[in-house]
């Protein structure tokens, strides 16, 4: 018999808390990683809500989208003009983009849903790369094309100059009750949209709107015999991903108050899929590891050189330590993609279910074997 | 009046004639069979109560309103439930949640988002779900995912996902099909306990001459898109049209 699929009330709440504690405490935990720099973390938390939201779509409803980081572009393209127009307040900035995501998300939602499978993946990515290519020629005016949106000190910036902060000297930075959104500070305040965002989908998955999500990814058909109208379910969950991904887009922003046309590209699109697959598709947790884990090789693999190698391999002999470090040399740097590739091949072959789904068969192996061997444990117990 | 009026209704594929000019009454509260050879346009008749296919001609009323040009989802809230003839259930869910969906569908309709709840708080629609489990006696399963369920328990998990709605009318599309003999003889218990309990009026399609004389009350033989003979089991044994659309010459 398969299948424990037993989520309790204070399961989730003991789980929720321990993933406060584990964000929350990152620049701590992260120091023996090399990885507890306030822009890293930054990154952590902005893709991580990124792929939380693209999960609910791809993970839940099983509709896989290519064309995700479109709404995250006009995110940021919100938040600058937010910035520009309104002030250097986050909070305007942050409001304004999940709306306009949202709505964005909307329209290509109601086009791209007629179709499933492949073809709504090919129609999500052409939609993208439309607005990619808008967004770098013919929308110059309001993108400011390829030199990217920025925050000039020309700008109206009327909520600031109402309350007497209009005059900055230096660059501009978004600033929330008198404290600048970058380093730790910036850290803390993507944070605490994580919790948020992570707290959504939590209530998503297990609600009974995330029930007839899951049923879309199972069997479309029969759920549409059964009653209930899938299309609006699955654009309500399209665009709710859209208004994460525009969450994300503007707290790119809210760190660097810059935006250019490349976030909008297939290329980023692609990422978050890499992120979710693996993570773990429709997992929680797994998504947020999928995000850290490539955004941290990206910065860490990539950084490394000839001479890091030299030393990690000083031990071996010289001829030796010279073939390794030439072949080892090919994965990191430059080269790191490659890593990335080797890595993401294996857990699509060996753990289809991702990371998430790789710890819980470790954890299974391991109380199997404490209790002697016993088969019986996997069986769902009948009470409460 | 019955529950279920089909008038006149035609339907071709191309130079093939499936559905030829059928008239059907469905009495409320009775098993009404449909029985004929292959090709016969059993399934054509059944798709078009479902809003998979659309007549060419003719009205298929239920309880009086028009069934035509209706979404499947909307014929299914009305009160019209159907079995498939290959299980059709949620196999990556388990046997409780694929029973909680139906209910769910009847308390909430046809589109809501509810966010906030949790599914296992929904008292009412689970404390249903739970029951309708035990009715068809996989209340033991309930936590399992269902893919692993044998084909019998699959279809009676699917019976559970139909009933959980209180339909008025349920359609079977060969219920029995790849049995063995005694789940078959289980499946009939099974339905006739569910005819008992729920009262329920059902259309029956079925190859299986022991589920057709064993559960119906009223036999339509279709031959060729149109059927040939109705009447009790009893009248349709003897009749040696049926033998003749069975056994060849099908000249009608």
């Amino acid at each position: 018999m398969t299948a424990i699929k037993r989520e309790t009330a204070r399961g989730d709440l003991v789980r929720f808390a321990a993933f406060t504690v584990v964000i929350l405490t990152m620049p701590l935990w992260l120091v023996p990683f090399g990885a507890a720099y306030p822009d890293l973390m930054q990154k952590f938390a902005i893709y991580g809500l990124f792929a939380i939201g693209f999960n609910i779509l791809f993970g839940l409803t099983g509709y896989l989208s290519f064309g995700h980081a479109a709404f995250l572009g006009v995110g940021s393209y919100t938040a600058v003009w937010s910035f520009k127009l309104l002030g250097m307040n986050p909070l305007p900035a942050i409001g304004l983009a999940i709306l306009l995501a949202g709505a964005f998300a909307w329209v290509i939602g109601f086009v791209s849903l007629r179709r499933t499978g492949i073809y709504f993946s090919i129609l999500t990515l052409a939609f993208a790369q439309m607005s990619y290519n808008l967004a770098y020629s013919v929308l110059t005016p309001i993108t400011n094309g390829e030199t990217g949106l920025r925050v000039l000190n020309s700008d109206p910036r009327v909520l600031d100059h109402m309350i007497g902060a209009g005059e900055v000297e230096g660059s501009l930075v978004a600033t929330l009750f008198g404290v600048e959104m970058n380093g730790l500070p910036g850290f803390y305040f993507c944070a605490v949209w994580l919790l948020i965002g992570m707290f959504v989908s939590f209530k998503i998955f297990r609600s009974p709107f995330g029930l007839m999500l899951q049923a879309i990814k199972s069997n479309q058909n029969r759920l549409n015999y059964t009653g209930i109208n899938t299309r609006p379910y699955a654009l309500t969950a399209f665009v709710i991903s859209g208004m994460y991904a525009g969450l994300a887009g503007a707290l790119l922003c809210v760190t660097d108050p810059l935006a250019g046309a490349e976030r909008m590209q297939w290329t980023a699109s692609g990422e978050v899929v890499l992120m979710t697959i693996l993570g773990g598709a429709g997992t929680l947790l797994g998504p947020m590891l999928g995000a850290g884990i490539i955004k941290y090789s990206e910065n860490i693999f990539s950084a490394f050189n000839e001479q890091t190698l030299h030393q990690i391999f000083g031990v071996l002999p010289d001829g030796v330590e010279g073939a390794v470090v030439s072949v080892a040399g090919l994965f990191v740097g430059e080269g790191w993609h490659l890593t990335l590739g080797l890595l993401f091949m294996l857990i699509v072959i060996f753990l289809p279910g991702g990371l998430i789904e790789g710890g819980r068969r470790i954890a299974g192996a391991l109380s199997r074997s404490r209790k002697g061997g016993g088969i019986d444990h996997a069986h769902p117990q009948a009470a409460e | 009046m019955g529950i279920l009026q089909v008038q006149n209704v035609n339907k071709s594929f191309g130079g093939l004639k499936a559905l030829n000019n059928v008239n059907l009454d469905i009495t409320e509260g009775t098993v009404h069979a449909i029985i004929g050879p292959n090709g016969a346009g059993k399934s054509t008749l059944l798709n078009c109560f479902v809003g998979r296919l659309r007549p060419d001609t003719g009205t298929v009323k239920f309880n009086g309103r028009s069934l035509l040009g209706l979404t499947p989802h909307e014929i299914n809230q009305v009160g019209v439930a159907r079995v498939f003839q290959t299980p059709e259930i949620f196999s990556d869910l388990t046997l409780l949640e694929n029973v909680l969906i139906p209910a769910l569908a009847v308390r909430d309709g046809a589109f809501r988002v509810n966010t906030w709840g949790r599914v296992d708080s929904q008292a009412d629609v689970r404390d249903r779900a739970e029951a309708l489990l035990a009715d068809v006696g996989l209340a033991d399963k309930r936590h399992t995912q269902s893919s692993s369920l044998s084909r019998g328990d699959k279809r009676r998990l699917e019976l559970a996902m139909c009933l959980v709605q209180q339909p008025k009318l349920v359609l079977l599309d060969e219920p029995t099909a790849g049995m063995s003999r005694a789940d078959t003889n289980n499946t009939i218990d099974l339905l006739a306990r569910m005819s008992e309990q729920h009262g329920v009026t059902k259309i029956i399609i079925e190859h299986d001459m022991h589920v057709v004389f064993s559960l119906a009350d009223r036999v339509t033989v279709f031959a060729q898109g149109h059927p040939i003979v109705e009447g009790t089991p009893d009248e349709i044994k003897g009749d040696p049209r049926v033998q003749e659309a069975y056994l060849g010459g099908a000249q009608v």
